[in-house]
């Protein structure tokens, strides 16, 4: 029998950046398709002032620092931080949110710090904590879902809001906001409501809800629409996995982390804690667990790190959102642990072959 | 020897080449924490000013007289009392503004750029250079405050020198500029990480300027040392 073995050295599939980061893009259609569908066309609105702004901002700070603009324009890193970034703010806003949050995140988080591949922090995380803590009205003001709210906004009409903030005639901005499901939770929960009367009265099917006039809020499993929304982030990311532009290790320890406590706590307190699926499929999990907590420059680097880094983000995320001030959490739960990443790196290091330790 | 001291070299040192607030970051805290609105950073900056033209020349007047062992307790006793002095008296003639800078001002004797200057300065050199050295130290974390003031009231509120008056009286009123009308807070700029981040873009933007003025002097040096072609042929 012969064997067919050729000698060193072996040419490798060609993964460049680009080619990366053009698969998390494509893969992060199921979900905007979801989030365009329910939400209205706000969203696409977003993505495209920020990836302007991305492209723009990213051409001028390098030639600031007089780095080739091909290369790096090209890898469209910049691309995908704002497409994170617009994804992670409510669909109706003034134009100058997506821009500032993007500038913050492509000149400050990025470039100061040295650049695609030095930022300690997520990028588009620091710009979302940046609108969040800078224009907390914006920043709060969601959208029900299309068939529910008195007045959905068309393609124009998002646009014209987005830059002149006129509404169509008769619709007021209080008309065309609501708050989020698990915004609607914990406002409830702190009037001493249990999770499942908050379901019960909020999670109406359309005929009742319409004779009752309540918007409801709650679907099957998470929010009404968001569960789309987040089951739409959550094949793109399986089909990450399957193409291994990301490992299992994050997502598996964050979603698990995030289940085990949240499962934990409803077994203890049903009335009190919401269960695991609802919390899985609600605000910004998934999207958090398969995009953003697995960037690869801002992550614990091996396998053991990278467990303990996802479930950290589980952890702290379920603890801020059960107990702290904000209803969701997964960006001050991504940065919070990205500060902690030269310790997981430097103390999980996997043992160089040949030595004990 | 007294009588050949560097005024320039104090003067370059506490405003540019050993600022307190962009070159030593010492006084960190009071820096951040009062710098959000120009006022604020004005008021305190006064405040530290006196602080440590008063602490230096009283500490150079005594510098003889104090053992070596337990200088540094009578150092901290004289900053002590003249921070009390001065909060006392800002309570008195500048009461609105005292609410507002608060706690700031007591801390004012635990600025590390007060006793960084009685130990390092104003314990070994007499009287007129002390003060001088702590006039120009003040005077260099004076306008890092102010700028720094300046910088994050415009992005956070789009005004400047707003509640001038509390300092200034009347003359304040005309003193409170509206930059933008109509302006959206940015609260980013107000809270603290935009003094960290403002901070931060300072010492780059003084740290750039040298660089640039570094450069510019190795060209000018290296363009005397070697004769052009067309002087030498002429």
């Amino acid at each position: 029998m012969k064997l067919n073995t050729p000698t060193s050295p072996f040419i490798h599939a060609p993964i460049t950046v680009t080619g990366v980061m053009m698969r998390v893009i494509l893969a992060l259609i199921p979900g905007v398709a979801a989030y365009v569908w329910f939400f209205g066309y706000g969203i696409a609105v977003n993505m495209v002032l920020a990836a302007l702004t991305a492209v723009i901002s990213e051409a001028v700070i390098l030639r600031l620092r007089q780095r080739p603009l091909r290369p790096y324009l090209t890898d469209c890193s910049a691309l995908l931080t704002a497409l994170l970034l617009a994804l992670a703010i409510p669909p109706i806003v003034p134009w100058w949110v997506p821009v500032i949050g993007t500038l913050f995140a492509i000149v400050i988080a990025k470039h100061l710090y040295g650049g695609l591949g030095y930022n300690p922090f997520n990028p588009a995380m620091i710009g979302y904590v940046v609108l969040l803590v800078s224009f907390p009205v914006e920043m709060t003001s969601w959208i029900p879902i299309n068939t529910f709210s008195e007045h959905s906004l068309n393609l124009f009409e998002s646009i014209r809001f987005s830059l002149f903030g006129q509404l169509p005639a008769g619709v007021t901005i209080d008309a065309i906001t609501s708050a989020t499901p698990l915004d609607t939770l914990k406002m409830h929960l702190a009037q001493g409501n249990t999770v499942s009367e908050i379901r019960a009265q909020l999670g109406l099917d359309e005929e009742t809800s319409r004779l009752l006039s309540v918007i409801p809020i709650f679907g099957a499993i998470g929010g009404k629409g968001w569960e789309w929304v987040s089951g739409g982030f959550l094949i793109g990311g399986l089909w990450l996995l399957y193409l291994r532009i990301i490992s299992w290790h994050i997502p598996v320890a964050m979603l698990g982390a995030m289940a085990l406590l949240t499962g934990l706590f409803s077994l203890i307190n049903p009335g009190h804690y919401a269960p695991p699926l609802f919390h899985l499929f609600s605000g910004a999990v998934m999207l958090g667990a398969f995009f953003i907590a697995t960037d690869p420059v801002t992550a614990a680097a091996s396998p053991r790190g990278r467990l303990v880094y996802g479930a950290g983000i589980g952890v702290l995320a379920f603890v801020i959102r059960a107990w702290g001030g904000y209803p969701d959490s997964i960006a001050f739960a991504v940065l919070l642990m990205n500060m902690l990443v030269p310790l997981i790196d430097q103390h999980l290091r996997p043992r160089v072959f040949g030595h004990d330790r | 020897m007294a009588s050949n001291v560097d005024y320039r070299a104090i003067a370059r040192d506490g405003l540019w080449k050993s600022n307190p607030g962009l070159v030593q970051i010492l006084g960190l805290c009071p820096l951040l924490a009062t710098s959000n609105s120009a006022v604020n950073g004005l008021g305190l900056g006064i405040a530290t000013l006196l602080t440590l033209v008063i602490s230096n020349g009283s500490i150079s007047l005594i510098r003889n007289w104090v053992r070596q062992d337990i200088r540094i307790p009578v150092f901290v006793l004289v900053i002590a009392s003249v921070v009390t002095a001065i909060e006392l008296s800002m309570n008195a003639y500048f009461h609105d503004l005292y609410l507002i800078l608060g706690i700031f001002i007591p801390l004012i004797v635990t600025n590390c750029i007060i006793t960084a200057r009685a130990e390092s300065f104003a314990s070994k050199n007499p009287l007129l250079p002390s003060l001088v050295d702590g006039f120009m130290m003040g005077l260099g974390l004076l306008l890092v405050m102010v700028a720094l003031g300046m910088i994050r009231e415009l992005l956070g509120h789009g005004t400047v020198f707003a509640n001038a008056h509390l300092m200034l009286g009347d003359l304040g009123h005309q003193l409170n500029i509206t930059v933008f009308d109509h302006y959206h807070d940015f609260l980013l700029a107000i809270l603290p990480p935009g003094a960290f981040i403002g901070l931060g873009l300072l010492i780059a933007l003084k740290n750039t300027i040298d660089s640039k003025m570094a450069g510019r002097k190795t060209v000018a040096v290296a363009r005397e040392a070697t004769p052009t072609p067309g002087t030498s042929a002429a």
